[in-house]
């Protein structure tokens, strides 16, 4: 690819950027999120038409309309969220677009045909799939093997891995990693888009590196982590958060023998019992969607209970009202900030009195004050170092991690008991996440009890003081921090040994 | 839950709460067992203890089939409480579709059994009327399964049956021929679903209020055209041959069913071949594989070179082509001249029919048939002057699709794309 420039209205979401993949080599691309690397490769895919620039393959210069023309020219992609059907079978998933078919004016389908073919390719790459499974029934690391299957079903010579370890444990990332060695064995390329520079190390013959739609640098593995990040972010950061070591207190938050069902009514939450003190942070660790969203919904009575207690300082939660559960004291940054953290047609200002609007000094329940409201905001785009160009600008027109530190800021704006932090970094950049980490511990050390859920297994390490692992709606196991990594891993897998023992 | 394979977590895998009692299938069993109780009680004291006459033959006087009225209600009301009972005390799952139909067949026995007692009924006249009435409501919801599998919303089908009814009179009038007038049926739902393709798809319009305007649209076009031309001069412009009834000889010797299903006319035929050309269609052949992916994941199929727009269009074209011609019924087999609004919300029972079979073409099927037979009942009940009003029975298919859509029947799930226009991010 050369000279490839993408704009999105203001937006240089790619900036001449040139790249090179040799055959038979793993080319790591690493960013930050929201540096790019996925715009570029949608249009290596034909999902979106470069603005500038050429796509030559194999030195012959190739103009990609759509999908179908990249797949003809070899070209594969596994997509961050996956292109699957969940009420498909594995064999249809991955029969839909190139389909063996016996003719007929529909194309009868040869499912025969179809199902060896997934098995011979399942086989040939060593990636065992069941072709008579319905998707929406296989765990994540099954379906993204699927994934792979139907991009080599199709004889892909360069396949794209759009952020493929984010929803795997770390045992199913080892496991894809070793797939894409054999695979690069074989003669085909592969393109690895990722912001983790453990994995990075561990298996790229070449790095470039994007920072705000730029090449930014090419380096090899043996280049060291602190340089990588330091190219990635563009300044030298700290990975870890530094903190002073917990003085829990009383209990906060109380939940025991908790069940929840998910929105298809499969039990997602199956008896979960956990306490959180103030003055501490209780990091829940695992795999996504293990029953963190549906737990944390529980607790701020935006799911239905079906069995269990939820206690605040000893009184009961369940059955309130997500309103009664804010003003019992409890923050809250949702998950999806997008959908849930924040109205992005609303100013800066409507949003950081979402929840307070009906009340003094914001407001009489009747009428709002918008000269409190203004000034109100001012002062919380100083004191959470949001970046907007006025407390009247929309939303919307924040990059993500403002948007972020609009929620953090509204959450911690009144007086609190518990805060629930999910996801709270998910594409938020590096420098915005230094900034509501330390947000956080500063909550624990005024002595909120804090309850964060991620899936980022650093982030959990890096913030608890102490780690609930979460697998398939169950707390295995609470563990401290300092707790070697390959041991949680083995956790959030669902891996219990007899070391481990639950509080 | 199972399916995930680490052995060493298949232990904690059980549930700790128990599963509510009142689940679906015990809900279902109680409502059973009520409606047989009101069967047996109110219908078997109500009933005349007189001889019901379920006749075979094409007279009155002929081979029939009899039972004593209050007996008959009694006993089918009994058999609906012990389906019900049944559901109640748990049986396994693969038994509870049966029993449910079981039950519901027993409740319209019973009923039957009140009603017809002293009197008798003419079973080839209700299967063949109900299948008349079914006819529109088959085709309609084809033209539903075609749109809404694809991710489109149909709501227009009562447009597309007007313009198909309109069209088939004045072209089958013009021309004097019923197969001009057919053709010009499928014109008409045509000219209709390409408006709701274009805005739908292209100009990404709300489905349904497209639908519904398209709806209105076709009504006063119609309208209009209907006083402006068709009124004043009848016979030169509203006066359509009807479609002829053909008789396979053989086969429609066989009782009651020869006579329905194989002495009857070309569009009913159509129909039911339809209905196993789509299933087949949709679950075994690569349009089909494809329509359903654009139905439910337009972006996956997007991402392996499936057009999404242009399958999109074609199934609602496609779909035009089946209501127009489902429009044709009212005019070139029913009542062989046009009228204002004349299908007087067919489409919308057609809709009903659609979610009630569930988005399939044999569910849709079973569902526009129950409707008939439910709509040849009422006309039924009023001929022999029953006590109760027809008017009731005329509510009953959406009545059903209430029932069916709050999820009492089983689960309904529309096409998770159904209605979400496609947009390229």
């Amino acid at each position: 690819m050369r000279g490839i420039t993408k704009r999105f209205g203001d937006l240089v979401a790619n900036d001449h950027i040139d790249i090179t993949v040799e055959p038979g080599e793993v080319h790591a691309l690493l960013g930050e999120n929201g540096a790019g690397k996925s715009t570029l490769m949608n249009q290596l895919y034909g999902l979106l038409q470069p603005d500038e620039g050429e796509i030559l393959v194999d030195g012959e210069k190739k103009v990609f309309r759509s999908p179908r023309d990249a797949i003809a020219a070899g070209i594969g992609m596994v997509h961050q969220h996956f292109m699957l059907v969940p009420v498909f079978t594995v064999a249809e998933n991955i029969a839909l677009g190139a389909e063996e078919t016996r003719g007929g004016p529909l194309g009868w389908l040869d499912r025969r045909r179809n199902r060896r073919d997934v098995l011979e390719t399942s086989k040939r790459y060593g990636l065992p799939v069941d072709p008579d499974a319905l998707v929406e029934n296989l765990p994540v690391g099954a379906q993204q093997r699927v994934e792979i299957v139907k991009a080599l079903t199709r004889e892909v010579d360069l396949l794209i891995l759009d952020e493929p370890t984010a929803v795997l444990t770390p045992q199913e990332t080892d496991e894809l990693l070793a797939v894409m060695r054999s695979l690069a064995e074989t003669g085909k390329s592969i393109v690895f888009i990722t912001h983790k520079l453990r994995e990075v190390k561990a298996i790229a013959d070449r790095i470039t590196v994007i920072r705000r739609g730029r090449t930014v640098g090419t380096a090899t593995p043996d280049t060291s982590e602190d340089e990588l990040a330091a190219l990635m972010v563009g300044r030298d950061v700290s990975l870890e958060v530094s903190k002073t070591p917990a003085d829990p207190g009383r209990e906060v938050l109380k939940v025991s023998g908790l069940v929840v069902d998910d929105d298809r009514g499969v039990r997602a939450v199956d008896g979960v019992d956990l306490v959180v003190r103030s003055g501490e942070v209780l990091g829940i660790a695992g795999v996504q969607g293990n029953g963190q969203t549906e737990l944390v919904e529980a607790i701020m009575g935006l799911r239905e209970i079906r069995a269990g207690a939820v206690e605040l300082e000893d009184k009961s939660l369940a059955g309130r009202t997500t309103k009664q559960v804010l003003r019992a004291g409890v923050g809250y940054v949702p998950e999806d900030r997008s959908l849930d953290g924040v109205v992005k047609d609303f100013t800066v200002a409507e949003n950081l009195v979402l929840d307070m609007y009906d009340r003094a000094p914001f407001g009489n329940g009747f009428a709002l004050n918008p000269k409190a409201i203004d000034e109100s905001a001012r002062e919380r785009v100083t004191q959470f170092d949001i970046r907007t160009s006025s407390p009247q600008s929309t939303v919307g027109t924040l990059s993500g991690g403002n948007q972020q530190k609009v929620v953090v800021a509204r959450e911690m704006s009144r007086p609190l008991k518990l805060l629930i932090a999910a996801q709270p970094t998910r594409g938020v950049d590096v420098g915005s996440i230094e900034f509501i980490h330390n947000q956080i511990i500063h909550e624990r050390d005024v002595g909120t009890a804090v309850l964060v859920v991620s899936s980022e297994l650093d982030e959990v390490v890096g913030l608890a003081d102490r780690i609930a692992v979460m697998y398939r709606g169950r707390i295995l196991a609470v563990v401290a921090p300092d707790m070697p990594r390959e041991e949680i891993g083995l956790l959030m897998a669902g891996v219990v040994t007899q070391a481990e023992d639950t509080e | 839950m199972s399916g995930v394979s680490t052995a060493t977590v298949e232990d904690l895998a059980e549930a700790t709460a128990p599963d509510r009692f009142w689940n679906r299938q015990r809900r279902l069993g109680a409502a059973l067992v009520v409606i047989g109780l009101i069967a047996a009680v109110i219908f078997g004291s109500l009933a005349e203890s007189a001889t019901a006459r379920f006749t075979i033959s094409e007279d009155a006087e002929g081979a029939a089939l009899s039972i004593n009225g209050q007996l008959g209600a009694i006993l089918f009301g009994i058999v609906t409480i012990a389906a019900g009972g049944a559901l109640l005390a748990g049986v396994a799952k693969r038994w509870q579709t049966t029993l449910l139909v079981l039950g519901i067949v027993t409740f319209v026995f019973s009923f039957l059994c009140w009603q017809v007692a002293g009197k008798f009924l003419p079973l080839v006249d209700t299967a063949s009327g109900s299948l008349e009435l079914a006819l529109p409501l088959i085709l309609g919801a084809l033209a539903g399964v075609l749109c809404e599998r694809s991710g489109v919303v149909n709501v227009a089908i009562e447009g597309q049956f007007l313009m198909g009814a309109f069209g088939a009179a004045l072209v089958g009038t013009l021309a004097t021929s019923v197969w001009a007038g057919l053709i010009s049926a499928v014109v008409g739902g045509v000219i209709i679903a390409s408006l709701l393709a274009v805005l739908a798809i292209r100009f990404l319009v709300d489905q349904v209020v497209v639908g519904i305007v398209l709806n209105l649209l076709a009504l006063g076009i119609t309208g209009f055209l209907y006083e402006r031309l068709m009124q004043p001069d009848a016979l030169k412009y509203n006066s359509p041959p009807r479609l002829p009834e053909w008789r396979i000889p053989g086969l429609a010797d066989i009782p009651v069913v020869g006579p329905v299903l194989f002495e009857t006319n070309l569009l009913v035929w159509l129909a039911l071949a339809l209905v196993v050309v789509i299933h087949l269609g949709l679950t075994r052949t690569r349009w089909g594989l494809r329509t359903r992916a654009v139905g439910e994941h337009p972006t996956a199929a997007d991402t392996v070179g499936v057009r999404v727009r242009g399958l999109r269009y074609m199934n609602v074209l496609l779909g035009g082509v089946v209501a127009g011609a489902g429009g044709a019924y009212f005019t070139l087999v029913s009542t062989g001249a046009f009228n204002k609004n004349m299908t007087a919300g067919a489409g919308f029972i057609a809709l009903a029919a659609l979610i009630f079979g569930r988005w399939t073409p044999f569910g849709a099927l079973g569902a526009a048939l129950f409707f008939g037979f439910a709509q040849k009942l009422a006309n039924y009940l009023s001929a022999v002057g029953s006590p109760v009003p027809n008017q009731f029975l005329n509510m009953l298919p959406y009545i059903a699709t209430i029932i069916a859509v709050a999820g009492l029947v089983g689960r309904v799930r529309a096409p998770a794309a159904d209605g979400v226009p496609y947009v390229k991010s």
